[in-house]
């Protein structure tokens, strides 16, 4: 009988050498004459283990981590094909305590199964919230939604269910699902892996939106920087179309819905969704005033919901489940789970789903290992780039909408990024003003001007001439910012600014206190 | 523009104009193709879309991702962002700018590799990471990027 090897095709298992290893364990098999059949899955989200080979044993799936071609004679030697033991082993992937501990509710199929298997989809959960959804009456559907307490995992955290509800409610001849897969923010990969591992999961939820609000066709903006996964998502959406499960009849519902994937342009900006929808309109990507909001007049005009790849992943399990199993997990108004992403200088970085609620510091160590260097942790950035610098002091609050925005920091899209002891946080608060400099779409003058001068006013500070008149002239730019911008980039790039020049003044060539320390 | 350009314009066009929005699925077309959006396409995108050409070109500025002038036979893209730069990135860039000659946003003398920036490749897990030619690698050294760069073959 043929033995099932798994050897993932994530983005990040590619990067380590997957496809060699993948190539080398069919070269072997052959030479051999073992009969293998090859699964190229999704990650389990232990990137630090990429490539993890795994084998299918009548005891479950037993995994080889950090795999190079050069190891694969020596798997076959030792008798991975049976799970037999080999230095790199790592027993059973399941039980595997960084998975073993997660709540995985959206990420449930992720690197199990082969992602462009309808069938294996279909095994595990997938198309039952679809079927729920379409004999709902629509806006019982909406009203799941809003049970659930879901927010938008995109960043700003708006409620789901009330940006639906106004779609449903605007009559219109046309009104469109767009998802935002521009993934913008440095330490976030959770969009890319669920587009790469379990597509699906994605269509159905895109599905779902259209079936409650009335949505015959929808849009997937994927970043240019994924082409695996725009490959990965028009491979099976031309699957689900063919098996009914999207196009003029949606699991014989009677309802139309198609999809129609679009890539971005490499601007950041873009992933603000007017920007977004400006883009997909074919212009530049302009922030547009609000109101009127997107739900109400969107793309070509039109009511559109716009939502973050995760929170289309998420409506799957809350329709197959219920509202109230969603909405169990959690705390306060922070409800559900959270695909979070450990990355940067961090020993165990992956993903690691689990309800909110969970303090930072167990993030770190208790799954992450600590940093990769084996140095301290010093600063911490959640959220991404607008994200704020958490000092050590700042770990023990939980990941919790409401608790982050009372330090002045963001969940956003979840990403975590790790920084030793040996980071110049005076460098990366100059890196968010220039980062914000470049991505500025111009519209409006705090931010466009605002972050060029921020640029030159940190370059002032580090050189230290006059370091307390320009933490002044730094503060007072950040205010206009803060509140003379537009949209979130110029809005919040003073979130990570402030937060550096506040926890790590010494950085800045200040004391504790604030102080400039004299030359 | 040569002829092989002017067919891939007149075939982006044909294929996608009547799209609605169909602007960057066209210009990403072009560039799929040629590798760069020619200057000289730019009227004739223009005309197709009944657009001005100020409006279209105004679009090719705006989105990093489009160039308008011709690559290297590779690209050579490195993650600048912040889970990176822990990881040691801009020493990694600082390498990778002396072990080529050429700054970002250009081509090395012999033509084969252009550098850029990038912003995030959502590999931060497996930091530093840059793309070579539409591929990722991650955990990037030094060692490992020269072999990256022999993959391809001369540069300089
Ligand atoms: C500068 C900026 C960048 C953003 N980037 C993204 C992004 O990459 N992905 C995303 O889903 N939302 C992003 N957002 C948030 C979107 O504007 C919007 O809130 C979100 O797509 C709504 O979906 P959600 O409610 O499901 O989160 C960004 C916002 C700003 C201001
Ligand atoms: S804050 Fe910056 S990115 Fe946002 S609208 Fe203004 S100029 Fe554009
Ligand atoms: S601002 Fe146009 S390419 Fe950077
Ligand atoms: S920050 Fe470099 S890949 Fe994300």
């Amino acid at each position: 009988m043929s033995v099932k090897v798994y050897v993932p095709r994530d983005s990040s298992a590619l990067s380590l050498g997957a496809e060699g290893v993948a190539r080398a364990i069919g070269a072997e098999a052959a030479r051999r004459g073992d009969s293998v059949t090859i699964v190229r899955n999704g990650s389990r989200g232990m990137m630090w283990l990429e490539p993890l080979v795994e084998v299918e044993t009548p005891s479950g799936r037993i995994g080889y981590g950090s795999i190079a071609t050069a190891d694969v004679a020596s798997l076959f030697d030792a008798g991975f094909l049976e799970g037999k033991a080999h230095p790199k082993s790592i027993g059973k992937v399941d039980s595997h305590p960084y998975l073993a501990r997660q709540e995985r509710l959206c990420f449930a199929r992720m690197g199990v199964i082969d992602p462009l298997s309808y069938d294996d989809y279909a095994a595990l959960g997938g198309w039952r919230g679809l079927r729920n959804a379409i004999a709902m009456k629509r806006s019982d559907a909406v009203a799941a939604v809003t049970t659930s307490g879901l927010r938008g995992r995109g960043g700003a955290a708006f409620p789901t269910g009330i940006k639906w509800k106004t779609v449903l409610e605007t009559a219109a001849d046309q009104k469109y699902i767009v998802c935002n897969a521009d993934e913008g923010d440095s330490g976030t990969f959770s969009d890319r892996m669920t587009m790469e591992g379990d597509p699906f999961v994605l269509i159905e939820g895109m599905a779902i939106a259209g079936v409650a609000t009335g949505a015959t066709k929808g849009y997937i903006y994927v970043r240019s920087e994924y082409p695996h996964a725009e490959r990965g998502l028009l491979a099976a959406i031309a699957i689900a179309n063919e098996r009914g499960a999207l196009g003029a009849d949606v699991l014989g519902s009677g309802q139309r819905f198609d999809l129609e994937v679009r890539r971005g342009a490499g601007a950041y900006i873009c992933g603000e969704e007017t920007s977004l929808l400006e883009s997909l309109e074919g212009k530049r990507g302009m922030v547009r005033y609000k109101p009127p909001v997107p739900a109400i007049s969107g793309l070509f005009g039109k009511p559109t919901v716009v939502n973050n790849v995760i929170t289309f992943a998420s409506l799957p399990i809350i329709f197959d489940r219920g509202a109230e199993f969603y909405r169990d997990y959690g705390m306060g108004r922070s409800r559900g789970t959270l695909p979070i992403q450990l990355t940067g200088n961090i020993k165990h970085g992956g993903l690691v789903e689990k309800a909110f609620g969970i303090p930072l510091r167990e993030l770190l160590y208790d799954y992450g290992g600590g940093s990769a260097s084996g140095r301290p942790i010093r600063a911490v950035q959640v959220g991404g780039p607008l994200g704020a610098f958490l000092p050590e002091s700042q770990f023990d609050t939980p990941l919790d909408y409401e608790a982050f925005a009372s330090i002045g920091a963001m969940v956003g899209h979840g990403g975590i990024v790790v920084f030793d002891d040996t980071v110049d946080m005076a460098k990366m608060a100059r890196y968010a003003m220039e980062f914000c400099a470049i991505e500025s779409c111009g519209k409006c003058t705090p931010c466009r001007i605002g972050s060029t001068r921020g640029v030159e006013t940190i370059d002032k500070i580090i050189a230290g001439r006059d370091v307390g008149a320009d933490v002044a002239v730094l503060e007072s730019l950040c205010d206009t910012m803060l509140h003379g911008s537009l949209c979130a980039l110029g809005g919040m790039t003073p979130f990570p600014v402030l937060s550096a020049l506040k926890h790590f003044p010494e950085d800045f060539g200040l004391d504790r206190d604030g102080l400039a320390v004299a030359a | 523009m040569d002829s092989e350009s002017s067919r891939s314009v007149d075939d982006a066009l044909t294929r996608l104009k009547s799209l609605p929005g169909g602007l960057l699925p066209i210009l990403h077309a072009i560039q799929d193709e040629l590798g760069y959006v020619p200057p000289d396409a730019v009227p004739t995108i223009a005309k197709a879309l009944n657009l001005s050409r100020a409006e279209v070109h105004g679009v090719v500025s705006f989105y990093h991702h489009f160039r308008t002038e011709k690559p290297g036979r590779h690209v050579l893209e490195v993650c600048r962002a912040e889970a990176c730069q822990s990881m040691g990135a801009d020493k990694l860039a600082a390498q990778i700018r002396e072990r080529l000659g050429v700054d970002f946003h250009e081509t090395t003398a012999d033509g084969n590799l252009t550098l850029q920036p990038v912003y995030c490749l959502g590999n931060c897990a497996c930091a530093p990471s840059v793309m070579l030619d539409g591929e990722p690698h991650g955990r990037m050294t030094a060692e490992r990027l020269e072999a990256l760069i022999a993959s391809v073959g001369a540069s300089r």
